[in-house]
């Protein structure tokens, strides 16, 4: 009787350490889902052009690094910030190169076309550093800390906090500066803001560039925790696809929830149920919020004030 | 101050505009009237850069500047009031007026003295500062009408093209927005191209007025003698139906 009840007890609390552990590591990945998604959606209200490609800048943004830091022998503070500017390089190319010159510019030739640039880059990824998937090493050892009976690695508090720092900074750039402002100006109404001198093609630049600065921002703090490839690109960039779905495609915090939601769902559903089905998930949510409710899970306070 | 030289302007295949020509002098008051479609709208377009002429020139204070973008139009101290406000609705009052000082900003002009022309625009209408904090997007169509205006003004332009700024408002509104562009041309000694559909008030604003027909350009002369034609009594005024029915 008494070591049935012990196991009984001693299940229940495994039940909550491990739902805790599920937690954490579901809030760091939603974290670099979120990075993505508000990537998205950056492109989105300035353009209406869903980025397929932007999975690909988090790639840039893992490879790059590691290409700094073990072909250049860079150290790591030099070559975060190194990778950065590549892969922002790159996401003013690829607005320059393959959005701009498009006569017909239809919704659907800028998706087909970012599609194309997507695939593009990732053969060149792959051609230039091959199959094999990388690690890069954590930015601060992975001695694990435990909190409530759950461990998580530095590299988690690393996501978190870089997270948070960006997700302030863009608030600001978006809120208080003029430049910010001007951009914002350009998604609500694209006429006005020309009447008032603000160069529309370049807002739709900067915001590629910003959009490929986040992404591989976040595809560099993820890579010591899940390693790097050519190919990580898609499902980290359809998961952030996801998590900007869920916000309703606004680049405010209603896409950073949505990417905490998606991650923690994840990370429960393949923890508690198998995690064969850890994409899955994250697909059926994004189906379900588009038959449910395609104006994102908080949509309706936004339509409300436009 | 302002000149069009026998402006042609295409959509498409639509000829909308042909060989327009008409000047503005300095500190002028200027109005177009027209039916809708008849081109007025495009006329502001045509000189503000966004949609360039096919034919002709425009010259703006001696200097060509037909082919020039819209920004760069701003800049030479050119600025456009559009059709229906357009503001940025969801942005606050205070930012849609810092937005029309965007190039003055970029320009890394002294913020003191765009501080200063704000304002101004707060002197001129007393209720934008009332709402500074308030979204554009939640205001009345006179309010918005008031921060289409003001925004325009942040620019600090020698001429100010406006369009349509009665629709929609009351006469009383109406009033106190054309009071305002008066006191603009008095004091800023701003220059004013004014295109209504609204004659009548427009006619008793302006000094001159053009009077436009699919694209064309068929009348022209000073407000009191458009007042007094009766073509255009006919067809703007609506006087001369109510005189008959009056007999």
């Amino acid at each position: 009787m008494k070591v049935r009840e012990f196991l009984c007890k001693k299940r229940k609390t495994m039940q909550f350490e491990q739902i805790l552990q599920y937690t954490f590591s579901g809030l760091s990945t939603g974290a670099i889902y979120a990075l993505i998604g508000i990537g998205f959606s950056i492109i989105f209200t300035a353009t209406g052009i869903i980025n397929f490609a932007q999975g690909e800048f988090v790639m840039l943004g893992g490879m790059l690094t590691l290409f700094f830091l073990e072909v250049l022998k860079l150290p790591l503070w030099a070559a975060i910030p190194s990778a950065v500017a590549v892969s922002a390089l790159a996401g003013l190319l690829f607005e320059r190169l393959a959005i701009r010159p498009l006569r017909q510019p239809t919704p659907l030739n800028l998706v087909i076309v970012t599609i194309a640039g997507s695939i593009l880059i990732r053969g060149l990824a792959m051609l230039l550093w091959g199959k094999d998937t990388h690690a890069i090493p954590p930015f601060t050892g992975d001695e694990p800390i435990s909190i409530a009976g759950a461990t998580i690695l530095p590299q988690h508090i690393w996501i978190l906090a870089i997270t948070l720092l960006i997700i302030a900074v863009n608030k600001f750039f978006f809120y208080h500066t003029i430049s910010g402002k001007a951009m914002r100006a350009c998604s609500y109404n694209r006429r006005a803001a020309g009447l008032v001198g603000i160069d529309v093609h370049r807002m739709v630049l900067f915001s590629f560039v910003i959009s490929s600065v986040l992404g591989s921002l976040a595809g560099i703090i993820v890579a010591p925790l899940t390693m790097t490839a050519y190919d990580v690109g898609i499902m980290l960039g359809l998961k952030g696809f996801c998590a900007a779905i869920i916000g309703g495609m606004s680049s405010g915090m209603a896409t950073v929830v949505g990417g905490l939601i998606l991650g923690v769902l994840e990370s429960l559903g393949a923890g508690l149920i198998s995690s064969g089905y850890k994409d899955a998930i994250a697909f059926i949510i994004l189906l379900l919020i588009l038959f449910i409710r395609p104006q994102g899970l908080f949509g309706k306070a936004e339509s409300e004030r436009v | 101050m302002l000149r069009l030289k026998n402006i042609n302007t295409y959509y498409g295949k639509v000829h909308a505009l042909k060989n327009v020509s008409l000047h503005l002098g300095e500190g002028e008051i200027v109005t177009l009237i027209g039916a809708n479609g008849a081109g007025k709208t495009t006329i502001l377009n045509t000189i503000s850069g966004v949609t360039p002429a096919g034919g002709g020139e425009v010259l703006f204070r001696k200097e060509p500047v037909t082919t020039l973008t819209p920004d760069r139009i701003v800049k030479y101290g050119i600025s456009q009031v559009p059709e229906g406000r357009q503001v940025f609705k969801p942005l606050s009052v205070e930012d849609n007026l810092e937005l029309g000082a965007y190039l003055r900003y970029r320009s890394r002009e002294d913020r003191s003295a765009i501080r200063r022309d704000m304002a101004q625009v707060f002197t001129l209408f007393p209720r934008l500062e009332e709402r500074r904090r308030q979204l554009a997007g939640t205001m009345s169509g006179g309010e918005q009408q008031m921060l289409a205006i003001g925004r325009a003004l942040m620019a600090n332009p020698k001429l100010l093209l406006l369009d349509e700024p009665s629709m929609g408002l009351a006469p009383l509104v109406v009033q106190e927005i054309f009071r305002v562009l008066e006191r603009l041309r008095r004091e800023n000694g701003v220059t004013v191209l004014l295109v209504e559909q609204n004659a009548k008030a427009a006619l008793k604003l302006a000094d001159r007025g053009y009077v436009l027909e699919t694209g064309k350009i068929i009348l022209e002369g000073p407000s009191e003698e458009l007042r007094e034609n009766a073509e255009v009594k006919r067809a703007y005024l609506g006087k001369d139906k109510k005189e008959i029915w009056e007999r």
